[in-house]
C-alpha cells in the first residue's frame, strides 16, 4: 500500500472543489482514460482583475491524482492568473506534505491542467501552444519538451525520477537511453534557449505536448487517446543516434493531435506496444551475443572450419547466433566468392549435424538492406 | 466491521494449522536428517505432511511431493528442470496470463535465445486451444499453463492440455496456486507431470510450498546442496511450516465441498448484489468456469486505487488490476490480454472469498460498494458525459448474472 500522508488522505476522502463550475470561463483538460488518469480543471476568472474567484475539478485517477487536483484548486483560488502561473508541481506536492516518489506525476498533471486553463482563458489554442519537440516515450506519448521541463524544474537525475514525474519510460523501457541522454544534456545546459528559457510561459507551452495532454472528454465517444502510439509508428525509432541535432522538420508530433487516428481501446494501445517491442528485439539481433548459449558451440565449429578457408585466402567471423538464424561474415577471398553459397550451406549442415540445430546461416557481409542471402 | 476479501493474495492461518506447527517452534527442534531421536519426531512429521499433501492432490505416491519455499520456487524449479533434462529442446509453451513467476522467467530465457510461445486468451479469458495445439512439437521442452487464473479465477482445461502435450511427447507443468483447495484435483487420473502450489493461499503460513513431480519424470534439482527431499531440493526443511502445510491440505480437502456450494453461493450473492445496484460494470473472465471464490468486476470510468482506498476505509480488503495499485504504470497483463475495454481497464476490482467468509460480511460489502463507485464517478470527468451521451456500455457477455 502507498504511504500517503494524512493530508493526501484527507484531500482524497474529503475533496475540496470537486465540482463542475457552471459559470467557468477557463477550462484545462489533461490526461486520458487510457493513460489511467485525467483531469478537467475549470476556473472562474474575474475579467477586470484576473483574479481566480472559483475553481473546480473533475478527476479520473488514483487517490493522489484526486488529492493533487483538489489541493491545486485550493492553492489558486484568490490568486491572479500571473500569480497562479508560478505554482509548480513541487508546490502541489509540498502542499500535501509530499507524495510518494512514484506518484509525483499526479502533481505534474495538476500543473499541466493549470497551464492549459490559463492558456484557454487567454485564447491560446492548443495548436498555437504547441512547440515542436521529438516524441521520446511512445507508450505514454511524452515528448522531449515535457521531460526537459520536468528534469529542469525538479532537478531530476535518474530515469526512475523521470518515470515518477512524467511516466515517460514507465512501460516498454525502450526509450531509457534517450531519457538518460536528455538528463545529461540538461545538466550540461544544452537546452537553454530551446525549451528552458527565462520565459516561463514559453516553457509551459512547450510542456503541452504528448497524448496525455488531450481533452479527456474525447475518449468515451469511442476515440481513445494516446493515438500517436500508432500514428507515429517507427518514425522515431532511429533518431536516438543523432545526438540531439533535433531536426524538427522530421518531427511528427502534429499527427498526435489528429483525433481520428486514435486507437479505440487498451488492447490496441498495448498490442501496438508489444509489436514495437518485438520490432526492437528483431532489430537488435544483428550484434554479437557471446552470452547466448549457442554462441560457444557454434563458435567452436566456425573455428574448426576456419583453417580451410584461410588456406584459400579467406576468413570467417561469427556475428550473431540464435535459434532461428546464424549470422557470419565472410571476408578476404571468401568475399564475393562463387563458392560462398556452398560454404554457407556446408556450415549449416555441420551445425545441424553436430548441434541438432536447423537454422539458416547468413553472410551479413552480403546482407545489405535486410533481404539477406538465406540458405 | 473488517472484511477480508483478498484471499487470492494470501489467507489467514487457520488456528488448527497454527496448533499443528507450534511444537516445531518449541521442543521439536531437531534436524530431520539427524540420526538421533531429536530429529526422529520431526522426520515423522514431514512424512505425515507429505502424505496429506499427496492426498489432497490425488497423487499416486507420497514421494512425488517435494517441499519448497513457495510456489515461485516450485515454478522456477519445474521450468529449469525441464530445460536441463531436455537440453536439445529450446521452446516453452505457456499462456499470456500466467503469474509473473512463470512469465518473468520465460522472458529471461527468451533473452537468452529460447523460443517462448504465449498462448493468447479471448475476451472472457479462455485459452486459444488451436494456438496451443499448433505450438506442440518435438522442439518443446515444457508446456506450463496455470490451473486457474489469479485475477479472474478463470479455470483452464489443464488435464486436457496435459493430454495434448503428452501425445506429442512433451512434459506438462501447471501452476495450480489458485486451483488447489478450491477445485477437486486428482493427479493420478491425469497425465500432468508437475504441479506447483503454495501454502499461504490455503490457510498455511507464508514461506512454504510444494512441487509435485510424477514418478518417473526426468527431474534436475534447482537448489544444490544437501540430500534433503531425496536430493531433489537441498536445504534444511522448514519443518514447522511443512507440518502446517500438511494440516492445511487436510482441512482444504475437507472443505472442498463447502467451497463448491456455500462459498460459491456467497460469491454469487456478492456479485449479483453489486451488478444489480451499480450501472455500467461487468464481470471479467469466464463466469461459467471460474474458481468458486473469485469475482473480478470491472467498473467503467473509475480508477481502481480510489476504489480500494475507499473500501479500506470501510474495513474492506480487495485488490485491483489497475496500474496505480501495482507500482507499474500499466494495467494488469491479464486485463490487457483479455482486451478489457479501455473505459474499464483501470477500474477492475477482485473480490476473493475464503471458507471463513460469512454472509454477513458479503452483505456488508454489497451495502458499501455502490456508494463508493457513485462517489468516485461523480468526480470523474468521463462519467457525466457517459451518462448523457454514449449509449449504455453493453459488454458482450454477462454470463448468467445479467442484471
Amino acid at each position: 500500500m502507498w504511504d500517503y500522508s494524512d493530508k493526501v488522505k484527507d484531500y482524497f476522502f474529503n475533496p475540496r472543489n470537486a465540482k463542475e463550475l457552471k459559470d467557468a470561463n477557463a477550462v484545462g483538460d489533461v490526461g486520458s482514460i487510457t493513460c489511467g488518469d485525467a483531469l478537467r480543471l475549470q476556473l472562474k476568472v474575474n475579467p477586470e482583475t484576473e483574479v481566480i474567484e472559483d475553481a473546480g475539478f473533475q478527476t479520473f485517477g488514483c487517490g493522489s491524482a484526486i488529492a493533487s487536483s483538489s489541493a491545486l484548486t485550493e492553492m489558486i483560488i484568490g490568486k491572479t492568473l500571473d500569480e497562479a502561473a508560478k505554482v509548480t508541481n513541487q508546490d502541489i506536492a509540498d502542499y500535501l506534505d509530499g507524495l510518494p516518489p512514484e506518484k509525483m506525476h499526479c502533481s505534474v498533471m495538476g500543473r499541466e491542467a493549470l497551464d492549459a486553463a490559463i492558456a484557454n482563458y487567454r485564447g491560446i489554442t492548443p495548436e498555437a501552444q504547441h512547440v515542436e519537440s521529438p516524441l521520446i516515450c511512445k507508450c505514454f506519448g511524452i515528448d522531449e519538451a515535457k521531460i526537459v521541463r520536468a528534469v529542469t524544474e525538479n532537478n531530476l537525475s535518474t530515469v526512475q525520477d523521470v518515470i515518477n514525474y512524467t511516466k515517460a519510460g514507465g512501460a516498454c523501457g525502450s526509450c531509457h537511453e534517450k531519457i538518460e541522454r536528455i538528463i545529461e544534456d540538461v545538466k550540461k545546459g544544452a537546452y537553454v534557449g530551446r525549451y528552458v528559457t527565462t520565459d516561463m510561459e514559453a516553457v509551459r507551452r512547450a510542456a503541452q505536448g504528448g497524448s496525455c495532454a488531450q481533452d479527456p472528454l474525447a475518449a468515451p465517444q469511442g476515440a481513445g487517446d494516446a493515438g500517436q502510439i500508432h500514428d507515429h509508428g517507427h518514425d522515431h525509432d532511429h533518431d536516438h543516434d543523432h545526438d540531439h541535432d533535433h531536426d524538427h522538420s522530421q518531427d511528427q508530433t502534429a499527427a498526435v493531435r489528429d483525433p481520428e487516428t486514435r486507437p479505440l481501446n487498451m488492447a490496441e494501445h498495448f498490442s501496438g506496444r508489444m509489436q514495437r517491442r518485438q520490432e526492437a528485439a528483431a532489430a537488435d539481433t544483428s550484434g554479437p551475443n557471446p552470452d547466448h548459449l549457442l554462441w560457444a558451440p557454434v563458435a567452436a565449429l566456425i573455428d574448426e572450419i576456419r583453417p580451410g578457408l584461410q588456406g584459400d585466402g579467406g576468413d570467417i567471423e561469427l556475428v550473431h547466433v540464435d535459434f532461428t538464424r546464424i549470422d557470419v561474415r565472410l571476408t578476404g577471398q571468401c568475399e564475393g566468392c562463387m563458392m560462398e553459397d556452398m560454404t554457407l550451406s556446408f556450415i549449416a549442415d555441420l551445425i545441424e549435424e553436430r548441434l541438432r540445430l536447423k537454422a539458416p546461416v547468413v553472410n551479413v557481409a552480403r546482407d545489405f538492406g535486410g533481404s539477406g542471402e538465406v540458405l | 466491521m473488517r472484511v477480508y476479501l483478498d484471499n487470492n493474495a494470501t489467507t489467514r492461518v487457520d488456528p488448527l494449522v497454527r496448533d499443528e506447527m507450534m511444537p516445531f517452534l518449541d521442543e521439536e527442534y531437531g534436524n530431520p536428517s539427524s540420526m538421533h531421536s531429536f530429529g526422529a519426531g520431526v522426520s515423522r512429521a514431514l512424512d505425515l505432511a507429505r502424505s496429506r499433501v499427496a492426498a489432497l492432490l490425488g497423487a499416486e505416491r507420497e514421494s512425488e511431493i517435494i517441499f519448497t519455499s513457495c510456489a515461485t520456487e516450485s515454478d522456477n524449479t519445474a521450468i529449469w528442470s525441464a530445460l536441463q533434462a531436455y537440453p536439445d529442446r529450446h521452446e516453452i509453451i505457456t499462456s499470456a496470463v500466467e503469474h509473473p513467476a512463470i512469465l518473468q522467467l520465460c522472458s529471461f530465457l527468451e533473452e537468452r535465445g529460447y523460443v517462448i510461445h504465449r498462448v493468447p486468451v479471448d475476451s472472457h479469458g479462455r485459452l486459444d486451444l488451436d494456438f496451443y495445439a499448433s505450438c506442440l512439437s518435438d522442439r518443446v521442452a515444457l508446456a506450463s499453463v496455470m490451473w486457474a487464473n489469479n485475477e479472474t479465477g478463470t479455470v483452464f482445461p489443464v488435464p486436457e492440455l496435459a493430454r495434448m502435450a503428452h501425445e506429442k511427447g512433451i512434459l506438462f507443468h501447471t501452476d495450480a496456486v489458485q486451483g488447489v483447495g478450491k477445485l477437486p484435483i486428482c493427479l493420478k487420473d491425469t497425465c500432468i507431470d508437475m504441479l506447483s502450489f503454495s501454502g499461504h493461499k490455503i490457510h498455511a503460513p507464508k514461506g512454504v510450498g510444494a512441487l509435485y513431480v510424477r514418478y518417473g519424470v526426468r527431474f534436475r534439482s534447482f537448489m544444490k546442496g544437501g540430500h534433503q527431499e531425496r536430493g531433489r531440493r537441498a536445504g534444511t526443511e522448514n519443518a514447522a511450516s511443512i507440518a502446517a502445510l500438511g494440516r492445511a491440505c487436510e482441512l482444504a480437502s475437507q472443505g472442498l465441498n463447502r467451497m463448491d456450494t456455500e462459498i460459491r453461493r456467497l460469491r454469487d450473492r456478492l456479485e449479483q448484489g453489486i451488478l444489480s445496484q451499480v450501472p455500467r460494470c461487468f464481470v471479467t473472465g469466464d463466469p461459467e468456469n471460474r474458481t468458486p471464490n473469485t469475482s473480478n468486476i470491472a467498473f467503467e470510468f473509475v480508477e481502481g486505487e480510489g476504489i480500494l482506498l475507499k473500501l479500506d476505509r470501510e474495513g474492506i480488503a480487495a485488490s485491483s488490476g489497475s496500474a496505480c495499485t501495482s507500482g507499474s504504470l500499466e494495467p494488469s497483463h491479464v486485463m490487457t490480454a483479455m482486451k478489457v475495454p479501455f473505459t474499464a481497464a483501470h477500474g477492475t476490482v477482485r473480490f476473493s472469498l475464503s471458507r471463513f467468509t460469512t454472509q454477513e460480511e458479503v452483505d456488508y460489502v454489497v451495502s458499501k460498494v455502490p456508494g463508493i463507485i457513485a462517489d468516485l464517478r461523480s468526480m470523474s470527468p468521463y462519467w457525466k458525459q457517459a451518462e448523457e451521451g454514449a449509449p449504455a456500455f453493453d459488454p458482450e457477455f454477462r454470463g448468467t448474472l445479467g442484471t
